[in-house]
């Protein structure tokens, strides 16, 4: 019953904050309605009781990375001029919102004909222990990859900023 | 909290009649508690941060509301809670309310997981530290929000230095947590602590020298995380008047500089209790400790003794280090807080495995000879302070100052 309710509240807040991140006016009210869909989804992942799962949300998405899309924001500098023209819909967004919602129903399609798969990492998964045993076992040469992706990133990142390197 | 729980079933009867609702009542009332008592904690930390700046400075400080001033910061509370709670014409009105609240939660947020005791925590989430790293990235938001919220060009700065500050030096403060959790197994506040003894050799910052630097690493990167002085150039009044909170006044600039000084016990208390043994009595095993409440709350005092030792500390920076430039601080924190850390985290991996291979004398012996090393620090710190009073001996004596 309390969790039901917990969830609830939490997919409507999402929900709501998502829909005002497509449909709102100024960019950054539009980055912080972002964080707070993606707060409510941490709160999703903690009714799941994926506490590790939640929390490197919140430390990842909530804190590094929205203060990274808010910093180029406000460095974009624009005016009131600039928001003018911007559309409140557009068919970009609309291709996006049909691309959202084919993506979500392969999931819930997934989750549905494949209810096997769900059982695989069993119930209550999302702990430290149960991610780190999963990540260096079966998917280490995946996990392996990204880090070398990063690299690659920073890498290109480097050379991008200092030319005269 | 959940040990606690079943021990309050075994004694009421209305927690056994209705466990949900009692325990509703437990977390509400606990939650209560905390945010009361820390704010009576953040209250007085103002108040003895100015009467140290003021003997540092050779001036008196507020000695007017109670005795010696001690109430000046009640005094100072009501008066912004009187005051108009101004918002600039220009401002984005909406951001600009709700920009203290982020700041306000992200340090609230963290006394869910600070224990005090083997009973008396929020919760020991088994993922304690991260869950305080990431709830800490809250105030960074909160932060920015009110630098560009206010539309005003000192605070827009000030925000952005804090932004660009607070992420850098969290990569230099996870990782110098992180070399203490290697020998810990955990990431659970209370896991950590029961690693650790209660005398002062056994705590995890003289386990091994990776520890010992990591200490220091992280206690200047949470200084940098916190805002303070020599950091604090979010709001360098050198520079951008007061930075992210200039156009701030009445109860919403007094929550900025309330989350600010109730961080300070946080930094505190995070050091307590992942390097300083947290609420171990010296002698006193974790069975006897969690079956005696009276034992608890001693466990609790000597937490919160280290605590407002360390808060102390901070202040004592506060008043003695010049600002750095933000060049110089980014430059410190990249070039060299990172990668040492990150030295750190490979250096205590090896001693793990070292650790094991070796007899445990010499394990036991690299912590004591730690422990005179951290003692002869200290010990010779105020040696240097007494040394300076002694020295000011023969100039005019102000006992007005006291």
């Amino acid at each position: 019953m309390f969790e039901q309710t917990m969830f609830y509240l939490f997919a409507i807040v999402s929900v709501i904050a998502a829909l005002f991140v497509v449909a709102g006016k100024n960019p950054i009210s539009c980055a912080i309605a972002l964080i707070v869909t993606l707060g409510a989804l941490a709160g999703v992942f903690v009714l799941q009781e994926a506490h590790f799962v939640a929390t490197i949300q919140v430390l990842v998405y909530a804190g590094a990375i929205m203060v990274l899309f808010v910093f180029v924001i406000m460095l974009l500098n624009l005016g009131p001029e600039d928001l003018e023209k911007t559309p409140r819909f557009s068919r970009l967004k609309g291709a996006g919102g049909i691309f959202a919602a084919a993506g979500a129903a392969l999931l819930a399609w997934n989750f549905v004909s494949y209810a096997a798969r769900a059982a695989r990492v069993g119930p209550g998964f999302g702990g430290l222990a149960q991610i780190s045993q999963k990540l260096f076992t079966e998917y280490i040469i995946p996990f392996e990859a990204i880090s070398a992706v990063l690299m690659a990133a920073v890498v290109g990142a480097v050379v991008i900023a200092k030319r005269e390197l | 909290m959940g040990d606690f729980f079943e021990y309050l079933k075994s004694q009421w009867s209305f927690a056994q009649e209705h466990p949900a609702l009692a325990f509703f009542l437990l977390v509400v009332g606990y939650g209560i508690v905390m945010i009361g008592f820390f704010s009576a904690f953040a209250g007085p930390v103002t108040w003895v941060e100015r009467r140290v700046a003021g003997r540092m400075q050779c001036r008196i400080g507020p000695n007017r509301v109670g005795p010696h001033g001690f109430l000046q910061w009640l005094a100072d509370g009501l008066k912004n809670f009187l005051k108009e709670d101004l918002i600039p014409n220009a401002a984005d009105k909406i951001l600009f309310r709700i920009a203290v609240y982020p700041v306000f939660a992200g340090v609230f947020l963290t006394f869910v997981v600070l224990p005090l005791g083997p009973w008396i925590v929020g919760a020991d989430l088994s993922v304690g530290v991260v869950y305080l790293l990431a709830v800490t990235a809250l105030v960074v938001t909160g932060i920015i929000m009110s630098g560009w919220a206010s539309n005003s060009k000192w605070s827009l700065l000030g925000g952005i230095r804090s932004a660009a500050q607070m992420v850098s030096y969290e990569v230099a403060a996870g990782m110098a947590l992180l070399t203490a959790i290697i020998p810990a197994g955990s990431l659970s506040f209370q896991d950590i602590i029961e690693h650790q003894g209660g005398w002062p050799w056994q705590w995890l910052v003289v386990y091994s020298p990776a520890t010992f630097l990591a200490f220091f690493v992280y206690f200047t990167a949470s200084l940098a995380e916190g805002n303070r002085t020599p950091f604090d150039l979010p709001e360098a009044e050198s520079e951008l008047v007061a930075g992210y909170n200039t156009e701030y006044s009445g109860m919403r600039f007094l929550f900025f500089a309330f989350a600010e000084w109730a961080n300070l016990y946080v930094i505190g208390a995070v050091i307590t209790a992942v390097f300083l043994g947290g609420w171990r009595i010296p002698g006193v095993d974790i069975a006897t400790q969690t079956n005696n409440i009276w034992l608890q709350f001693a466990g609790a005092a000597i937490f919160l003794t280290k605590a407002s030792v360390l808060v102390f500390v901070t202040i004592w920076l506060r008043w003695t280090l010049p600002r750095l430039r933000v060049d110089q601080l980014m430059l410190m924190c990249w070039k060299y807080f990172v990668p040492f850390g990150i030295g750190l985290v490979v250096l205590s991996l090896f001693w793990q495995v070292l650790a094991a291979a070796v007899p445990t004398w010499v394990t036991s012996a690299i912590s004591v000879l730690l422990t005179l090393a951290g003692a002869a620090l200290v010990a010779g710190m105020f040696w240097r302070a007494w040394y300076n009073i002694r020295a000011g001996k023969d100039a005019p004596v102000y006992t007005w100052l006291i």
